[in-house]
């Protein structure tokens, strides 16, 4: 966890600012807008930068939130403090309704999407009657405190920056928790996430669930500082500047979402007073070296400025290690997880015309070591695939411990006490190797964000990375625990994986080539690992092309070839079959 | 109701043009180019501004970009200055702009004929494009999608406000490009919509065989499809990305010119119409062209018909015909797609 104490400096030097002596009122206006972009730019750090979703319709929450008060206080009379809930409850929900819609498109569709619904809702705020049209609302109350009221910039800057620092430390602590590493795991594609029971449809609504939400308070509070409310801020081009001053700070970083705020927002009021001084000239110059230093800066730092700043620090080194002397309860086990675990019948997946795995039989039982072998193209990897649920099945069936699980989603098998690692590693490299492993016992734990959010959640994450570091140490990595995933050798990376997997609790490890890059004395360790594994009552299917590892290790071998089973058998059956030495070798052979 | 159908083909028919320059640019070289909008106003304001015997400054913004595009060139090979490659990229970027100004000077005193104009205003807007690609995108080529957007950003708000500067707050109209007029049945047709119909037409049919037949189509496509391997295939995916900004840019400012003359475009007005384009091309997937095209056509007529009887809610309908685009498009669950960061 990170240590406080710079945030609690950055809060007093906050609250210390609007006592410096001649410190001009207009700094402190920046300072509010700075804050009001900050919250929004924070919110779009967890959605963007972190979740992978880009979003340019931000600024039509920050609409909903400030409408929903300038509309409740003047019309209604609310109390501003009444309208804080609802406010940001009108941008949560409509955010839950955008989002269902948008959040399931990837890639290129949420931002376009988003930026069309921006421009439309922006258009709908100048248009309808209730809202004042292009005019908007004026004499909107100020927010007050007893006979106190926040009239002056200068006394609703605490308002404003409170809040930016209680939400700063409230994404935080979601970030660093159970639920956090599902949304960091977000923008790594979503297969490894679900493969370990993150439902990811969720986790993004999640996140945009939060962003919009902090949208919303933007909106209050901006309504507030204003007294008045158009349409104008909250059309598609404060989308855009909200969504880059989310990157020029550093996307991935929640105090970059402030720096952004900060340097934009300034540079923005330096070249609208001072740039007409030096070039005279029809307005908008502004815009055009706005617009060039932008393109700049990305070039220069195309990670935005905050990670650029935080390399000149020294590095941190090494976390805590977790306590592992707490205990982990273990997966809810279904009774009697012996004799036939796996039972794959028939399985057949057809890609078009290409027949990737045809009509394949083969069982997995309790206690056992079965290698599933062929060459390149057998149909290996899909069959693990069919599976794990992250493919279904043309035809024929699945059943795990008697029942047919055909076609269930990839979350649902991992329940079933089934975990996988991948022949292509999926891990997220800048997670520490802990955060990684311990998204593997996602399904273990049972916080939800807003304890999270709270800090509630301490017990339970204690014992999902107590059981995360056991694993690690389990595979013999204690040493790089607290390395970025992203920094350790492929090799490593596989047995990363591995350790990943333990952490399910499952009764069958399915391994995609986890040999694959490792060195022989690498090779002899992760032998012994998974042999202990057996014996203490797991089961193993794995796939691999080294044919000493398999021969020496597995009880059951299973060969593939162009998608059909060709062989079954112990190792000493496999190695003199014809079959087998004919796919591998040719004919001649 | 047929008049209406007939404009909404007109606008769709600009829309299908546009969406499909966006499909190429981001298929090419993943940049979502919101500055597509100012290729249109630079091309029709340049077109109208030659024709009303102005000189454009866009001209002399393209001789800048050239000589930006001539110094990042150097820059980059300054370890291995080749004559050949100095004098190559002096040609491309020094002396080719250089020719085109002082054609657009001779001409401009003169209000020259509409086709020198609309000559004149490709090859300015062509030139932009290509340098533009070169200093604000090619440095930034390996990075996100995200970046390129935010780039794409600045680059759209610095060339509006050049917009501002080169051609002032006030609306222009250009000539017609095809005068004359017939009526079939209710419907009036007028040249220009008709020299719309035919060069939308064409262009589609052009970038199909562009693609489909010969060697630097397909070697955009494969760009498109993987960037490594287009590399190690010996393609030079920054020659790819040049061309791709070279056609969007041609047929922005085309799209420009061919609406010139029947509405006023402001400086401002470009950002609007590429949006609708976008509509289009994320209707079509931002992949299929076909698609695009159609859907064009159908944000068109919509447009025309809520401006009809909707006029204060144009807008607002035309971006929301998005949303039961985008819900059919998440029912249609996408595909296992990984790792495109």
């Amino acid at each position: 966890m990170q240590s406080r104490l710079p945030i609690l400096v950055f809060a007093a030097l906050m609250a210390a600012i609007p006592f410096v002596p001649g410190m001009p009122p207009f700094w402190i206006v920046l300072l509010d807008n700075i804050g009001l972009a900050a919250l929004v730019a924070m919110g779009l750090v967890l959605l963007t930068g972190v979740g992978g979703l880009t979003s340019f319709g931000q600024a039509a929450f920050v609409g909903f939130g400030a409408y929903t008060t300038a509309v409740l206080s003047t019309a209604y009379g609310l109390s501003p403090w009444l309208t804080l809930p609802l406010s940001l409850v009108v941008s949560g929900s409509l955010a839950v309704l955008l989002g269902l819609i948008t959040v399931r498109l990837s890639g290129h569709y949420l931002p376009l999407g988003t930026l069309a619904w921006g421009l439309g809702l922006f258009y709908l705020f100048s248009k309808l009657e209730f809202l004042g049209r292009n005019d908007g609302i004026s004499a909107i109350p100020p927010l007050s405190i007893g006979a106190f009221k926040m009239l002056s910039p200068g006394s609703i800057y605490y308002a404003i920056w409170v809040a930016v620092i209680v939400s700063a430390l409230l994404t935080m602590n979601l970030l660093d928790s159970r639920t956090g590493r599902a949304i960091r795991a977000l923008r790594r594609g979503h297969v490894a996430a679900e493969a370990f029971g993150v439902h990811t449809p969720r986790a993004k609504l999640l996140v945009f669930i939060h962003a919009a939400v902090l949208a919303g308070l933007s909106g209050w509070l901006y309504a507030h500082l204003q007294r008045a409310v158009n349409p104008t801020p909250f059309g598609a081009q404060a989308g855009i500047e909200y969504l880059f001053i989310a990157v020029v700070g550093g996307a991935g970083y929640v105090w970059g979402g402030v720096l952004g705020a900060a340097i934009v927002v300034v540079l923005k009021e330096v070249l609208q007073s001072y740039l007409p001084l030096i070039l005279p000239g029809s307005g908008q110059v502004e815009t055009i070296v706005f617009g060039i230093m932008l393109v700049a800066l990305l070039q220069l730092a195309p990670g935005g400025l905050w990670p650029w700043l935080i390399s000149f620090l020294p590095e941190r080194t090494g976390g805590r290690k977790p306590d592992t002397s707490l205990k982990l309860e273990h997966r809810a086990r279904t009774v009697g997880e012996s004799g036939v675990l796996l039972q794959v019948e028939k399985a057949r997946k057809q890609f078009g015309g290409v027949v990737a795995v045809n009509n394949v039989s083969f069982d997995v039982q309790a206690r056992e070591i079965v290698a599933l072998i062929g060459p390149n193209g057998a149909g290996k990897s899909t069959t693990f695939n069919l599976i794990t649920g992250v493919l279904s099945a043309t035809s024929g069936s699945i059943s795990v411990l008697g029942r047919k699980v055909d076609n269930a989603p990839p979350q649902e098998i991992v329940k079933l006490g089934i975990s996988r690692t991948f022949q292509h590693v999926k891990l997220v490299p800048d997670m520490t190797v802990l955060e990684n492993v311990a998204i593997g016992a996602h399904l273990r734990g049972h916080s939800g964000p807003i304890s999270s959010m709270l800090r509630l959640d301490r017990a339970d994450e204690a014992k999902l990375l107590a059981e995360a570091a056991r694993q690690i140490e389990r595979v013999g990595l204690a040493e790089q625990m607290h390395q970025l995933a992203g920094s350790l050798s492929l090799g490593q990376q596989r047995i990363v994986e591995i350790a990943r997997a333990l952490c399910v609790d499952p009764m069958l490890l399915l391994l995609d080539e986890p040999a694959a890059g490792l060195r022989h004395m690498e090779k002899q360790r992760l032998a012994t690992l998974l042999r202990d594994l057996r014996d203490d009552g797991m089961s193993v299917l794995l796939v691999e092309h080294d044919m000493g590892f398999v021969m020496n290790l597995a009880d059951r071998i299973v060969v593939l070839d162009f998608g059909t089973k060709i062989a079954e058998g112990t190792p000493a059956t496999i190695k003199t079959n014809p079959e087998v030495i004919k796919a591998y070798l040719g004919v001649a052979a | 109701m047929l008049f209406l159908v007939q404009d909404g083909i007109t606008n769709g028919a600009i829309y299908a043009l546009l969406g499909l320059a966006l499909v190429l640019v981001f298929a090419v070289t993943r940049v979502i180019l919101i500055p597509q909008g100012e290729f249109v106003t630079y091309g029709a304001l340049t077109y109208a501004s030659l024709a009303a015997g102005q000189m454009p400054g866009t001209a002399k913004l393209a001789l800048a970009l050239g000589i930006g595009a001539f110094a990042f060139d150097l820059f980059v090979a300054r370890r291995a200055l080749h004559a050949r490659l100095v004098v190559r990229s002096f040609i491309t970027n020094i002396v080719l702009p250089s020719i085109v100004l002082a054609l657009t000077l001779y001409f401009a005193a003169q209000k020259p004929p509409v086709p020198v104009c609309i000559a004149l205003s490709l090859v300015i807007v062509a030139m932009i494009g290509l340098y533009l690609y070169r200093i604000a995108f090619q440095p930034l080529a390996h990075t996100s999608v995200l970046v390129l957007l935010i780039a794409s950003v600045g680059v759209h708000l610095a060339l509006q406000g050049l917009g501002l500067l080169f051609f002032g707050a006030e609306g222009q109209r250009g000539p017609a490009v095809l005068s004359g007029a017939f009526t079939a049945g209710a419907l009036r047709f007028t040249g220009q919509s008709i020299t719309v119909y035919a060069i939308t037409i064409a262009f589609i049919v052009a970038l199909w065989l562009f693609f489909g037949l010969t060697l630097y189509g397909k070697a955009l496509r494969a760009t498109a499809v993987n960037r490594l391997g287009a590399r190690l295939a010996g393609i030079r995916t920054t020659l790819s990305g040049q061309i791709a900004f070279l056609l969007a840019s041609v047929i922005g400012a085309l799209s420009g010119i061919m609406i010139v003359p029947i509405t006023t475009l402001y400086y401002d007005s470009g950002f609007l119409i590429g949006l609708k384009g976008f509509v289009a091309a994320i209707i079509g997937g931002l992949v299929s062209y076909p698609l695009t095209a159609a859907a064009a056509l159908v944000v068109g007529i919509v447009e025309a018909f809520s401006s009809f009887y909707a006029s204060n809610y144009k807008e607002v309908i035309v971006f929301m015909l998005l949303i039961p685009v985008l819900l059919l498009r998440s029912l249609a669950a996408p595909a296992v797609e990984e790792e495109k960061d």
